[in-house]
């Protein structure tokens, strides 16, 4: 369970994100600047709402009231970045290796293994993120999230760096990497299509407000109507 | 030929390189962190070395660090150790002339990093520590080599502030520079004419690896 009800001021609007998700997807869907990246970072913890509370599972992330802030390292939230924020430095390995320090060596070769093969990443092991596909950063990404064991999915416009004909096909395979993961994942997307693949809920966010949860194909027909009204 | 005075110069400028090095990143990373205003007030105190008289820089370290000023009384007493006219005073008249190219080149380093990648690492569960050092570090590592090197540099031709807080004394606080002044000064043009030879190649070799570590990262962008 992630239960959110924050709020920050920005430049152009305060951001009220208010939303709770149960063992589904959920997409925060809106224009680009309607503070969707904004309510991850929030969530993640790289910036601070000035109120409200954070809760994953029966963990308090973040309450203002009582001044609980726990920092990025300890909320177990898998943010897979919009340009994947791959460590340029890095190979494959040691990007995904970077996420599981705390496990003792042989567990950790042990799970880089598992990844490597669960991604799809075998003998991209030495590559640095610069020689990389699109298609390969995001597995690469998702291979990293997954090994420091996540306990929540953000997904910040998955696809937005990839090609049309890319992200068709990698959509059913986000979906089934989304099932096995089980959690809660909340997907960030401007893309209606990317939602009703992906999202069987959608909280609509406008100007930093988000809108109470409905189910994505009445979402859908409500602004399939809206633009054809507008022809 | 008497080799102490590039010996002395070489030994100084790498010791205060290393210093700056560390002083220079520490200053550079703090900074950006910092309300505005005060950012601004500390920006142009650590700046302002750069565009001072060395002579100024070492008139003020001279006030500090002079026998009969505070902090040299301090050490005087204490350890019975004379901070000045020693070879290795001229450490922090370098250092301080020389911090500031360390600082700005790295702020600009630090300034081009991607912080989504800290930020990454934070998710990560990775320390700040970690971050800094394999990360954020060998992202902005030429621009930080070139600060290095650039101070290097500066810091085997400073003059001005090492003759005030260390003078000349041949075989003890001689430096290429102070040698070429004083050799000029006392009429021997012989030896000055090398040393300012054996100045000019380091500082063209130094200027040359220089650009050779600027260039592959202006491509890269």
């Amino acid at each position: 369970m992630l239960y959110v009800d924050i709020e920050k001021r920005l430049d152009r609007f305060t951001l009220k994100a208010k939303f709770r998700c149960d063992h589904s997807t959920l997409a925060l869907f809106g224009a680009s600047g309607a503070g969707k990246s904004m309510t991850l970072k929030c969530i993640s913890g790289i910036e601070k709402p000035d109120k409200g509370v954070i809760q994953l599972n029966d963990r308090v992330l973040f309450d203002s009231e009582k001044h609980i802030d726990l920092p990025p390292q300890k909320r177990r939230v898998g943010y897979l970045f919009q340009e994947y924020a791959l460590f340029p430095n890095m190979t494959v390995s040691g990007n995904i290796t970077a996420g599981m320090r705390k496990l003792p060596k042989n567990k950790r070769e042990l799970k880089l293994c598992e990844l490597i093969g669960q991604f799809q990443l075998e003998g991209l092991e030495n590559r640095r993120p610069d020689s990389l596909s699109g298609g390969e950063k995001q597995r690469v990404a998702l291979a990293r999230i997954f090994a420091s064991s996540p306990e929540v999915l953000l997904l910040d416009e998955p696809f937005s760096s990839l090609d049309t004909l890319l992200k068709y096909k990698l959509i059913p395979y986000i979906r089934g990497i989304i099932r096995d993961f089980g959690g809660e994942t909340i997907l960030v997307s401007h893309d209606i299509d990317e939602v009703r693949q992906l999202c069987a809920e959608v909280s609509p966010i406008t100007d930093g407000i988000t809108r109470e949860i409905i189910h994505t194909e009445a979402y859908y027909q409500q602004i399939k109507k809206q633009y054809e009204d507008l022809k | 030929m008497d080799l102490y005075p590039l010996y002395n110069s070489l030994r100084i400028a790498a010791i205060s390189s290393i210093f700056v090095f560390f002083i220079g990143i520490a200053a550079a990373y703090y900074i950006a962190k910092l309300p505005r205003v005060l950012k601004g007030i500390l920006d142009v105190l650590f700046t302002l070395p750069l565009v001072l008289p060395p002579t100024v820089v070492g008139y003020l370290l001279l006030l500090a660090l002079g026998p009969k000023r505070p902090i040299g009384t301090f050490f005087l007493e204490n350890w019975d150790i004379r901070l000045t006219m020693q070879w290795w005073s001229a450490i922090f008249a370098v250092t301080v002339v020389v911090f500031p190219l360390m600082y700005r080149t790295a702020r600009g380093a630090f300034e081009r990093f991607d912080e989504n990648l800290a930020d990454a690492g934070r998710t990560l569960g990775l320390s700040n520590t970690y971050i800094f050092w394999r990360i954020r570090l060998p992202y902005c590592k030429q621009g930080i080599i070139a600060g290095v090197v650039l101070s290097f540099a500066r810091a085997l031709g400073e003059y001005g502030a090492t003759s005030m807080i260390a003078g000349y004394t041949p075989g003890k606080t001689a430096t290429v520079s102070t040698a070429v002044y004083q050799l000029w000064r006392t009429g021997n043009d012989e030896l000055a004419i090398k040393w300012v030879l054996i100045n000019i190649a380091i500082s063209a070799v130094v200027l040359l690896v220089v650009n050779l570590l600027e260039k592959p990262q202006r491509r890269r962008r």
